[in-house]
């Protein structure tokens, strides 16, 4: 991560001295996280960022996809041209059934060096994240990890590329000037989704990856699916109900869990409470955490710092309850009850409780 | 077995502040730690010590401030400790940290080979995650990232067992030695310094290896020349302006306060009544 500078006029635009062979690299393209025959919903929110980016470059939209034979990965492909794709590029090997560095990295940059891309997106996840640095290390070229918005700059055609720094408390604008490809990842659910269009009209472009099983070290010898109930399915819930320190001690995060039952909700947590273990740290909503857009967000006992608020700020309804009338949350949430969460958390309980039963009753 | 451990020594983010009129990060106050994802790494190391026995040796690239975290980690029970500095290294992005730190990790090996390179899941200063990647395609190391459990190893066929965290579910997988891993937080519980180990810490001769020692002749590629990536510019994050309405009741009782929030919850966004109502149980 570059230093931040002390002086200002350490930043600002650097030249731009790209080589004439890299100024030729055209088209943004999204790696599309296909396994086990889904698509990670990621993909199509890179997909509509790609088309927004190509669209003001004018340029082709490329996705790729990598995997095993079989009509599933044929369906992700046309998929990617209800999403914003023109071309795909494909690599069908019974080699890519299961996610593993090499032959990923291998098909990609294989991909990378025919077709010559200027940008390529990839989902923050832990694959994403995995296969990120070693493509842009085998590429030698720059890769700008967990963006929050992507633009392209008007004077140079570059991509600029904002992400947060220092655990949340700044952003930062980075360009890879004079390398291409110009990488970046993205969180899931940082950028919206688009809607599903009727498909363009795309091409399929099919590549070979050139590997045997024999000659791959690294062996995947199960794959254990997260039983529901252990692991937060927090990034595309509806409706979260999550707790900060407000709450005081472990045991009244209890409240948390009887409120989002009630409401059928994803639980939540800010970052000082996995660092003390109250909850897992897949529950964690922020910067470091998770990006989360739910229709519904309930905050009880956080004060809204921005660590916390980068990972929720986008949610529909945000409903904040805080013994500080001064908390920072209250500038940002949709309502505000300033109260003791103890207190305020079981009677919301109840009376959605309530409103449930009669709901029901009636219906 | 020979582990070598990446560490680096960060300025506590949680604790970074911005300075409200002139937009830069105030970092006066603000402790220089061991980046806490490392010091799962560096205890996971010690504990294959434990059972294999063997060295861990830690490497550090930054200022000579950093020193300190090296010593830290051998107040923790670490054999040898390095660190990789050099004023050609400042501005450095990940891909030229990469190309710096493997360098140096070549160099060691050809010392006393490496069986396996330890490092935490990502930085709190940078959050890339793209370092460790970094070094083991550069090295030609088996990259194995979001390790959550080592299983098995087995030093004569050179081979480990782990579990690692995937979206979704786990993998297991098996790779061969040597090989480049990053760990979860959480994987384990730092043990607590000795008093020897912090004598020891104390008092140890670091090794400082500026650009020659590592190894690195090729000057264009660390520091600033080596950076694919620029930055543009830095500044505070503009909160959005939307302040919350304020939910009251006559004596301010919880029951109260809470039904009156219901009502306007469900009288403005009547799909959220239709949603909660579907999915409640």
């Amino acid at each position: 991560m570059t230093e931040i500078p002390a002086k200002k006029t350490a930043t600002g635009r650097r030249k731009v001295e790209l080589d004439p062979r890299l100024a030729a690299y055209k088209g943004v393209w999204v790696f599309v996280e296909h396994e086990r025959g889904v698509t990670h919903p990621v993909s199509w929110e890179l997909l509509g960022e790609a088309r927004k980016l190509a669209d003001q470059l004018g340029v082709e939209v490329g996705a790729l996809v990598l995997g095993a034979p079989g009509p599933a990965i044929r369906r992700a492909c046309d998929d990617t041209f209800c999403y914003g794709a023109d071309v795909c590029y494909l690599i069908e090997d019974p080699v890519l059934a299961n996610y593993r560095n090499e032959p990923y990295t291998k098909g990609l940059t294989h991909l990378v060096d025919k077709y010559q891309p200027e940008i390529v997106l990839l989902g923050a996840t832990t694959l994403g994240r995995d296969l990120g640095g070693s493509i842009a290390t085998t590429l030698a070229t720059g890769l700008t990890a967990d963006c929050t918005e992507l633009t392209i700059d008007p004077e140079n055609r570059s991509l600029a590329a904002t992400r947060p720094t220092f655990g949340g408390s700044l952003l930062c604008t980075i360009q890879t000037l004079n390398y291409r490809p110009q990488m970046a990842t993205v969180r899931p659910r940082v950028m919206l989704s688009p809607e599903r269009g009727s498909p363009r009209t795309g091409r399929i472009i099919e590549e070979t990856l050139g590997m045997i099983e024999e000659s791959i070290i690294t062996k995947v010898l199960e794959y254990i699916p997260d039983e529901r109930q252990d692991q937060a399915q927090l990034a595309y819930a509806d409706i979260i109900v999550s707790g900060g320190r407000g709450l005081k001690r472990p045991e009244n995060f209890q409240l948390i869990w009887d409120l989002a039952e009630v409401l059928g909700a994803e639980v939540g947590a800010t970052r000082p409470l996995i660092q003390a273990g109250w909850v897992t740290a897949d529950r964690q909503v922020g910067q470091t955490g998770k990006t989360v857009r739910p229709k519904l967000y309930i905050a009880a006992g956080i004060s809204g710092a921005i660590q916390h608020r980068v990972g929720m700020e986008s949610s529909d309804v945000i409903i904040a309850i805080n013994e500080d009338p001064n908390a920072p949350i209250f500038d940002f949430a949709t309502y505000g009850i300033v109260g003791n969460a103890m207190q305020i958390l079981p009677a919301m309980t109840e009376v959605f409780r309530q409103h449930v039963a009669t709901a029901k009753r009636a219906g | 077995m020979h582990i070598v451990v990446c560490i680096k020594q960060v300025p506590d983010s949680a604790q970074i502040r911005v300075h409200p009129v002139s937009n830069t990060i105030m970092r006066q106050g603000v402790p220089a730690i061991v980046n806490p994802y490392d010091l799962f790494a560096l205890e996971e190391a010690l504990r294959l010590k434990d059972r294999y026995g063997g060295r861990v040796t830690v490497l550090c690239m930054g200022p000579s401030q950093a020193d300190a975290a090296l010593r830290k980690a051998l107040s923790f029970g670490a054999d040898e400790a390095i660190l990789l500095s050099d004023r050609a290294f400042a501005g450095s992005d990940t891909l030229a940290t990469s190309y710096a730190l493997a360098a140096a990790i070549q160099r060691i090996r050809e010392d006393m080979p490496v069986d396996l390179v330890f490092a935490g899941k990502q930085t709190i200063d940078g959050d890339t995650a793209q370092v460790g990647p970094g070094i083991a395609k550069r090295l030609n190391l088996q990259l194995l990232t979001y390790v959550a459990k080592i299983d098995a190893l087995d030093l004569e066929r050179k081979e480990i067992l782990i579990h690692r965290r995937a979206e979704g579910g786990v993998q297991v997988l098996r790779t061969s030695l040597p090989c480049l891993i990053t760990v979860l937080e959480g994987i384990n519980e730092m043990r607590f310094a000795t008093m020897d180990d912090m004598f020891r810490a104390a008092r140890y001769p670091l090794k400082v290896w500026d650009k020659a020692a590592a190894g690195i002749a090729d000057l264009s590629k660390v520091g600033l020349k080596g950076s694919p990536t620029v930055v543009a510019k830095v500044f505070a994050p503009q909160p959005k302006a939307r302040k919350a309405e304020r939910i009251e009741a006559h004596g301010d009782a919880p029951k109260d306060l809470a039904a009156t929030l219901l009502t306007k919850l469900f009288t403005h966004h009547p799909q959220l009544e239709r949603h909660i109502s579907e999915r409640a149980s």
